[in-house]
């Protein structure tokens, strides 16, 4: 009983402290919603559909200003990716312009992009990206969703681990899409910034870059912002980790051997023991012939 | 405490080889015939566990070597190519950095129990120093390991710990500038960072083998911290502690694959996916869960001397723990007041934990000040009073007679974690 008390004691007086600080500091954006996505959970997988849906935006939209540089357009055939055969990745690829060279005489050429070809970026580098777009500068999508995040404090730190979450990103980016507002009255805007209530500050550099029917779907999904969100978010996610359907597949396989082998080892450990603990004759330190019996 | 070697060589080659190198007896003597105290609970698993996740880490990192880069320019993209395009790198990765968290986790608990069953006290100060040792030699494996994806974070925490050396008076800067190896964190730094990164782990695998040795001088505390005194108080290493260190692993490994394969970035922090950007600095630096109390010890302190002294000191005074503690008593269990004390040093050390990770601001640093105050008052106030005021419970006279002479089983002798206490 007394181990209850002191465990309670102590963490009382610890909790009492960190969360009269908690208490302290101020939350600066909305939190995002946490959506429902198709590769969230132990048996989750990324939807094909749903990233092609969402490779759509990015090649339309998103990829006027931002680079995918750790990706390749082999990627696209991926079949836990988007899946696209082999041949269409190799037709998309060919539609971008890829700087090669030098040629045999020295000189740098454009050519149709190959599938071992990595995504060129919309802008030759840095500087050019800031020169043509005020002075920002877009953030590459490859980590995208992983490098994004959001801190729901203390509950939620401990729960998540135990419900899997891991879709902070992806929610956060589908947040950010659909998080464009009119600011409220008496925020003072900065120069070339846009409100968006899930941005940190609320200032954010990007324009709206998404409205209602703006990319075209050809399947029937609803073309809103919303859904938009949610596709280039998933695509996102992919980006980020494309080796996670593999890896719950693998993390399946895994856990039922672990399982069972620890299983054997406790029945192991109980029948080793069984002789200490019900003969005491036994104790002594013995030779390892005297084990087989 | 381990005795001579009982090890008879039956083969020939075996007789041939005894005589020239007697190696199969000192494993023998070591690992099979070495006598463990009967009443060893499972808190008593986490040093075999520690020796598999160094191995764990070892075995990971050296293929992770292969596939690296380690150049400001190349390191960020190196750790992604291992994700996306080495054959399952992105699981020898995943095993890696979890594997740095659980291997804290593993040494934390491991040090816990010490410090609960008095396991540090003469005849085992050497042993326990030699554990603080280890521990600061992970301390800095992990700091530096952390580093080289050359992610944000990576950058920030070696710029903000790096600077802590410019604290010392009088040389503090050029210390700093000697281990940039610049004027600024960089290539040196990161170059520098790997080549120990990867030659720590040997040193605590050397150490390990000290500290083994140590340990089987001295024989290993158990949870009476009675020593053993006849046959009957031990069982011999092989098969019994064997056994119930492979059970304990195989817990702790289902454990560790929940995290590596279903939320590998759990225990990570988003920035650390943005590459290092020297003139960005992220609104909000923080380390590894593993340094968070000793982080939130540093920043509690206005004075920056007077912090990194905190800081070095809240690790460096485990080291005197066998002398500050005056109680002749070793296990918690029969200090019911030392153990009152000791519960709420944990949790003063999780608050601290979870202080360190949020901002420096209002009632956190006062929590936090509060709460360093009882880390250190815990070691110089009330461990060396304790040991002159408490009344200790009655001691059992053997193992054998405290399994026994409770009226329970003998089975008794194991409980789960947590049943008795």
């Amino acid at each position: 009983m007394k181990i209850h008390h002191s465990i309670i004691l102590g963490f009382t007086l610890a909790a009492t402290l960190t969360a009269g600080a908690t208490l302290a500091a101020a939350q600066e954006a909305d939190a995002p919603p946490r959506l429902h996505w198709s590769f969230s959970g132990p048996f989750g997988t990324y939807d094909p559909e749903q990233l092609q849906r969402g490779f759509k935006i990015y090649r339309e939209v998103c990829s006027n200003c931002h680079s995918l540089k750790l990706l390749s357009f082999r990627n696209l055939a991926d079949p836990d990716g988007p899946a696209f055969t082999e041949a269409q990745a190799a037709a998309i690829a060919a539609t971008f312009q890829v700087t090669d060279g030098p040629n045999d005489q020295g000189q740098m050429f454009q050519r149709p992009g190959k599938i071992s070809d990595t995504f060129p970026p919309p802008f030759p580098n840095e500087q050019a990206a800031r020169a043509a777009l005020g002075g920002k500068l877009p953030p590459d999508m490859s980590d995208l969703a992983k490098a994004r995040s959001y801190e729901w404090g203390f509950p939620w730190f401990v729960l998540d681990a135990f419900t899997m979450y891991q879709e902070d990103g992806p929610d956060y980016i589908h947040a950010i899409l659909t998080g464009y507002t009119d600011p409220p009255p008496g925020f003072v805007l900065p120069p070339g910034g846009q409100y968006n209530k899930f941005f940190p500050g609320h200032a954010i550099g990007m324009p709206k870059p998404l409205s209602d029917g703006q990319v075209e779907y050809t399947d029937g999904t609803p073309t809103t912002v919303d859904q938009y969100g949610r596709d280039v978010a998933a695509f996102l996610m992919w980006a980020a980790e494309p080796k996670l359907d593999a890896r719950k597949r693998l993390g399946f396989q895994v856990m039922i051997f672990l399982i069972v082998f620890t299983g054997l080892l406790y029945f192991t450990k109980k029948k080793v023991w069984y002789a200490v603990l019900h003969d005491s004759d036994l104790l002594k330190p013995r030779t390892p012939t005297e084990y087989k019996s | 405490m381990s005795g001579h070697s009982i090890y008879q060589p039956q083969s020939p080659f075996m007789q041939w080889l005894e005589r020239r190198l007697p190696i199969a007896s000192l494993v023998y003597s070591s690992f099979v015939a070495y006598p463990t105290p009967r009443n060893l609970n499972y808190w008593w698993t986490f040093g075999g566990i520690l020796s598999f996740m160094l191995g764990v880490q070892i075995i990971t990192g050296i293929v992770l070597a292969m596939h690296y880069t380690p150049h400001v320019d190349y390191a960020f993209n190196s750790v992604e190519g291992i994700m996306r395009d080495v054959n399952y790198g992105w699981l020898l990765r995943y095993i890696h950095s979890n594997g740095a968290s659980f291997f804290f986790l593993a040494v934390y608990i491991h040090m816990a129990r010490g410090m609960y069953y008095g396991s540090y006290k003469e005849p085992r100060e050497v042993l326990w120093i030699l554990g603080v040792i280890l521990f600061l030699l992970m301390v800095a494996t992990g700091f530096m390991g952390y580093v080289l994806p050359w992610g944000q974070m990576s950058f920030w925490a070696a710029t903000v710990i790096t600077n802590l050396f410019s604290a010392i008076p009088g040389v503090g800067g050029s210390i700093v500038t000697w281990l940039w190896g610049g004027y600024a964190v960089g290539n040196p730094t990161l170059n520098r960072f790997y080549s120990l990164h990867y030659l720590l782990p040997f040193v605590i695998a050397g150490v390990v083998v000290l500290h083994v040795w140590a340990l089987h001088m001295v024989g290993q505390n158990n949870p009476t911290g009675v020593e053993p005194k006849t046959e009957k108080d031990t069982v011999a290493f092989t098969p019994y502690a064997t056994v119930k260190d492979a059970f304990f692993v195989g817990l702790f490994c289902i454990v560790f694959a929940y995290f590596i394969f279903y939320i590998p970035n759990y225990l990570g922090h988003s920035d650390n996916y943005i590459p290092a950007n020297p003139s960005q600095t992220p609104t909000h630096i923080v380390p590894e869960w593993y340094y968070l109390p000793f982080y939130a010890i540093l920043r509690g302190i206005p004075s920056k001397l007077l912090g990194v002294t905190a800081l070095a000191g809240s690790i460096v005074v485990l080291a005197f723990l066998p002398w500050l503690d005056t109680s002749r008593v070793r296990s918690a269990n029969y200090r019911p007041l030392y153990r009152q004390f000791l519960f709420i040093f944990f949790a003063a050390v999780i608050g601290l934990g979870y202080l360190g990770s949020q901002e420096p601001t209002g009632g956190y640093v006062i929590a936090a000040r509060i709460l360093t105050a009882y880390y250190f008052a815990f070691f110089f106030i009330i461990l060396p009073l304790l040991g002159l005021f408490e009344t200790t419970k009655p001691l059992p006279n053997s193992i054998s007679e405290s399994v026994l002479g409770e009226g329970v089983p003998i089975g008794a002798s194991a409980p789960p974690p947590g049943a008795r206490g």
